[in-house]
């Protein structure tokens, strides 16, 4: 536009309309975008820098007092420390027996590879509050599967609802839950593993265990990027399991075992709305921190 | 001059309003200094619509026979959820500011915390203070916060001992008057069958007050913003002397009140007593199928021997600020609670809070199949007769209620004294009261 020649007028005007007709193409998405997810990110955030008495007072501006209440609240990291803990564990584990599974059933050594695809991602689609009772019956330590354990051993060894214990029969839970999902993801990415490679490999005399290290392992790359985010962003959101194993582990769950939770009963037994949403971000964003570092050195080692 | 002549005025005015108020004080004809019945008569003949949420089983005929009997009115029945999801609900739209309900059931110890903030309506204005001697002392005592009636009282809870005979009489063991012979029997009974406990308590919030509370304790009062909590008073410290001993000694079963194992644990014989409120033979009878012949009613131990009791759960129905049509509202509150709603109600198998309903021959005299013919009324009256005056909830009990297990919940667990966790428990409350904008003291 600057230059001495100039582009013709009409030419200018054109690239605007298309500007313009671009937007109008964009706006349904725009629209639903800002509505289902900035407003409410902008809502939740407008709420925590306020502080409403529930009962006298009324609304006061508190700016950032309440992250600095949320930040110095040993409540809250007493659950953020737990969900930690569960995502070094657990995510690792569940993640392993994924690809261990992903691998057997690409393999094509194994009989009927369909049935046992169709078993593991079975859990899956459990509804979870489902799988979550019927472990609690499994759990349960006066007429459950432990409690005939503890029968037959005739001693109080296995105590899965206990304080102890209860962190790792979750973990459990949720693996039996997500195993065959990441497993799907996993599987499918090996289907797309191009042949010749690996039958270059197998001429190049790598055995079985070599071209998996070696090809199939570095093709799926991305994958396993992807199912270490969601399971990360999983970990940090727990809620379902320990809030419907509260009913049957009396006092082993308190209202802060997970942050999720501790944000749902701020809100909704508190109604310390402010404060539940500042505790909402907070966490909200050490999880993006924590799932961008997982993607940057995901990236950085694909390169 | 004139100004003082005014300010003179004004407090003569202030003096005579003072007088009304002394005068309809509850000692005094309640009726007189408040409104009258005439504008709820007239709402109800001029008929309408309300709404009410409730999750009383007999909410279903109670409308029903109302609409019966007054064709121009028509009511929608919500169950918007048991307890604590309904009050989510209604905390909800009362925020919100519409979308509540006109009539809305809300048991005893969330009460307060509604009607502080000024949700409720005042049904002295419609002249409702007449009622009271028609309902017991404890569940009018409920439903009044200072001076103002927030709701009509439905069920009550006076406490009872529930005991399983058959686990009593094979063991030999005589039913406790007192709690140190409480002690005694639980002892005896986990001595003579290490698989059975005198009851299951794993620290139940409702429980606990409901024991300070016979104990004689009044951990919590308020007076408009100024809150007092001592959770460590005379009462407590009585209840935790006895209950300690049950805990630590492990004398209780660990089982989750009101969870599957539990009711079921009930119909075996495992738990052989249970501390609870008059609506419990209703339980029994639609989830302890099993314990039918077994169970028998008693009154509660107490630490003297001398009759005292104390009131857990119950709820009553409340009128709305938010409602359209308030009068219409208060209408079928009274209808359901001081008129023909009753008899539904009782026919359903609710335990009620009108003293001519609780003292009628056929209700004290009914001979229960279930606790094997025995006149369970006539205990479970009586203690509605000897609750301990003077007991109030915290105006935000809901929240101290689900903090519990955080704190008290703890002591149960690891086996230390419950005082400490109600240390905590009250710590936590009075934070959290003077963040809401209470004046909270403790002790």
């Amino acid at each position: 536009m600057t230059s001495t020649v100039g582009p013709p007028r009409i030419r200018v005007g054109a690239v605007r309309a298309r500007g313009r007709r671009g937007w109008i193409f964009v706006a349904p998405f725009a629209v639903v975008f800002a509505l289902t997810f900035l407003a409410p990110l902008v809502y939740a955030f407008g709420l925590s820098l306020f502080r409403d008495q529930a009962f006298f007072g009324g609304t006061v501006f508190v700016g950032l007092g309440n992250y600095t209440q949320a930040l110095a609240d040993a409540n809250f990291w007493d659950a953020f420390l737990r969900v930690l803990l569960f995502l070094a564990v657990q995510v690792p584990i569940m993640l392993l027996m994924a690809l261990i599974a992903a691998f057997a059933i690409d393999s094509a050594r194994l009989h009927a590879a369909g049935f046992f695809r169709m078993v593991i991602f079975l859990p899956y689609a459990v509804p979870g509050v489902v799988a979550v009772l019927m472990w609690g019956f499994i759990y349960g330590d006066h007429f459950g599967l432990a409690a005939d354990l503890n029968h037959l051993l005739g001693q109080d060894a296995v105590q899965p609802l206990s304080a102890n214990w209860i962190l790792t029969s979750i973990g459990n839970i949720v693996t039996w839950e997500f195993v065959g999902y990441n497993m799907l993801i996993f599987y499918s990415a090996l289907k797309v593993v191009p042949p010749d490679q690996i039958e270059a490999a197998a001429i190049d005399g790598a055995g079985t265990l070599r071209t998996i290290v070696s090809v199939k392992l570095p093709a799926i790359r991305g994958a396993i990027v992807v199912a270490t985010i969601f399971s990360i962003i999983g970990s940090f959101q727990l809620f379902n399991e320990p809030n419907i194993l509260r009913s049957l582990a009396p006092n082993v769950i308190t209202t802060y075992f997970t942050p999720n939770m501790y944000a749902y009963n701020l809100s909704f037994a508190g109604q310390q709305y402010n404060y539940s949403a500042t505790v909402a971000i907070v966490m909200g964003v050490i999880t993006a921190i924590i799932a961008y570092a997982v993607q940057l050195r995901g990236q950085r080692k694909e390169r | 001059m004139a100004l003082f002549r005014r300010h003179r005025a004004i407090a003569a005015l202030a003096l005579a309003a003072a007088l009304a108020t002394a005068c309809g004080s509850p000692a005094q004809d309640t009726a007189k200094a408040t409104g009258t019945q005439d504008s709820v008569d007239a709402a109800l003949k001029a008929g309408g619509s309300i709404t009410y949420w409730t999750w009383t089983p007999s909410a279903k005929a109670q409308v029903a026979a109302f609409e019966q009997e007054y064709p121009n009115v028509k009511v929608n029945l919500v169950n918007a959820g048991t307890g604590k999801d309904q009050y989510t609900k209604l905390q909800n739209a009362i925020k919100a500011g519409s979308g509540g309900p006109d009539v809305v059931q809300i048991e005893y110890q969330a009460l307060p915390q509604f009607a502080l903030p000024g949700s409720l309506v005042d049904l002295n204005q419609y002249g409702f203070g007449a009622f009271q001697k028609d309902y017991t002392a404890s569940t009018w005592s409920s439903v009044t916060v200072g001076n103002a009636l927030f709701g009509l009282p439905q069920d009550s809870g006076p406490m009872a001992l529930f005991y399983n005979k058959e686990d009593f009489d094979k063991y030999g063991i005589a039913v406790p008057k007192t709690w140190d012979e409480y002690l005694d029997a639980a002892k005896k009974l986990h001595a003579a069958d290490p698989t059975k406990f005198i009851t299951s308590d794993t620290g139940d919030p409702g429980f606990t007050t409901s024991m300070i509370w016979q104990a004689g304790g009044h951990p919590f009062s308020t007076d408009g913003r100024n809150v007092k909590i001592n959770l460590n008073d005379q009462g407590a410290q009585k209840w935790t002397k006895v209950w300690d001993q049950l805990v630590q000694g492990k004398l209780l079963s660990t089982v989750k009140g009101w969870s599957d194992d539990w009711y079921r644990e009930l119909g075996d014989g495992t738990i052989a007593t249970l501390v609870t409120g008059a609506w419990m033979p209703g339980v029994f009878k639609s989830s302890v199928t099993a314990g039918s012949g077994k169970w028998a009613v008693a009154p509660m131990p107490t630490y003297d021997g001398q009759p005292v009791s104390a009131e857990n759960g119950g709820s009553a129905q409340s009128v709305l600020k938010q409602s359209s049509n308030p009068a219409l509202a208060a209408a079928f509150v009274r209808w359901l609670n001081h008129g023909n709603g009753i008899k539904p109600f009782i026919a359903s198998g609710g335990f009620p809070s009108t003293t001519a309903d609780l003292n009628s021959p056929a209700f004290l005299n009914a001979a229960d199949p279930y606790f094997g013919g025995q006149q369970v009324n006539q205990v479970l009256t009586a203690a509605s007769g000897a609750v301990a005056k003077g007991w109030s909830y915290l105006p935000y009990q809901l929240y101290a209620n689900t903090i519990f297990v955080d704190t008290v919940g703890k002591s149960y667990l690891d086996g230390t004294a419950i005082g400490g966790g109600l240390k905590a428990w009250q710590a936590s409350l009075v934070d959290y009261g003077n963040q809401q904008g209470f004046t909270v003291s403790a002790g």
